[in-house]
């Protein structure tokens, strides 16, 4: 049970985030908030793909008779960082819009939606 | 009011995935690895690539990799599509 | 920017864009590969972003939508050569030509000419991401600043 620590990080790292989308206003904090629960997410990926004593996936000068560390959460996590990325430039671009129109970050002042 | 809501909601998930983290299987020690298995026994002489993660992205799922990229070009093609100069 | 900042961001430049090179270039031997390449090299350009003056990349745009596109339509013709098997089938690893030299069993040292079809989409990636994330971080400087209208 205490050798769970590593996840406990990773769903700290995630609970961080969703605090942070509750009860911050503004939208580049939302942003923030958003890459958190990212970063908790692939962070707890590569934690569920670990061996213990394994030694990275790469047999350039490895070391003989270690076991290797399970490679498929790793790759995908990889994709999942990318996409990460694309959303995150994404979302900034839509705040900068949103700050051109209104003048505000603030997320309560916007309510055009509000209905 | 609201806030309360939101504070109770949070702390039941928060509550949830703490406590799920902590019943997991033990860290380190993955059960159902064939598939794994099998990439790092097999790269070497399947794909002739050292690296087994770069062996994954580009060769057993590589169309994974080619959804990543139209992904990430459509990303930049949004972003330029909405910062461009304003012309009221 | 200050001096300092400039005269270091001249120096480290070309530096970062070798080490970017060099993490692509050895993706199926090291830790790394097109995307984590891709990446470093294209701090390099926003390091420059950063020192000198936005306005001075400007022209640069139609640049980098050519390399990104480039990129793309290399990998995805990397993909259509292994068509007589499957989509994606890696028709150059162990054939003997180029990238095609066989990898001894186990550990090893690592030679630079095997895996196929690998190196290549790994640079195809690379060109892919540098020119991509190159173009978010110049749009952001430009346009994404004080209102401009």
């Amino acid at each position: 049970m205490i050798g769970n620590l590593p996840f406990v990080a990773c769903m700290v790292l995630i609970a961080l985030g969703m605090w942070t989308l509750l009860f911050k206003r503004n939208l580049v904090k939302l942003v923030i908030g958003v890459g958190l629960i990212e970063s908790g997410v692939n962070l707890f990926l590569v934690a569920l793909g670990y061996v213990r004593e394994g030694v990275p996936p790469i047999y350039t000068y490895a070391p003989a008779g270690a076991p290797m560390v399970l490679p498929t959460p790793q790759a995908l996590t990889l994709t999942s960082i990318v996409i990460g990325l694309a959303t995150t430039a994404l979302m900034l671009a839509f705040a900068v819009v949103i700050y051109r129109h209104k003048g505000t970050l603030d997320a309560r002042k916007i309510r055009d939606l509000r209905g | 009011m609201s806030r309360w809501v939101s504070l109770a909601a949070f702390l039941v998930a928060a509550g949830f995935l703490i406590f799920g983290a902590l019943a997991l299987r033990p860290f380190g020690q993955p059960k159902r690895a064939e598939m794994d298995q099998y990439f790092t026994l097999y790269s070497q002489p399947e794909v002739a690539a050292n690296n087994a993660v770069t062996a994954i992205v580009f060769d057993y799922r590589g169309y994974d990799t080619l959804g990543e990229a139209t992904v990430l070009f459509t990303a930049v093609t949004g972003v330029a599509l909405i910062l461009r100069r304003w012309k009221p | 920017m200050t001096v300092v900042v400039r005269t270091v961001a001249r120096v480290l430049f070309p530096v970062a864009l070798a080490f970017g090179g060099y993490v692509i270039m050895h993706g199926h031997l090291t830790p790394g590969g097109g995307f984590q390449g891709g990446a470093v090299a294209a701090s390099a350009l926003a390091l420059v972003l950063v020192a000198f003056s936005p306005a001075r990349l400007k022209g640069k745009k139609g640049l980098f939508s050519a390399l990104e596109s480039l990129g793309g339509v290399a990998f995805v013709v990397l993909g259509f050569l292994g068509l007589g098997l499957t989509f994606f089938a890696n028709v150059l690893a162990g054939a003997g030509g180029l990238f095609g030299q066989p990898v001894p069993a186990g550990p090893n040292p690592g030679e630079l000419n095997t895996a196929g079809t690998l190196p290549l989409m790994n640079w195809a990636v690379g060109f892919k991401v540098l020119a991509g994330l190159g173009a978010v971080v110049l749009l952001f400087a430009l346009f994404g600043g004080e209102d401009d209208r």
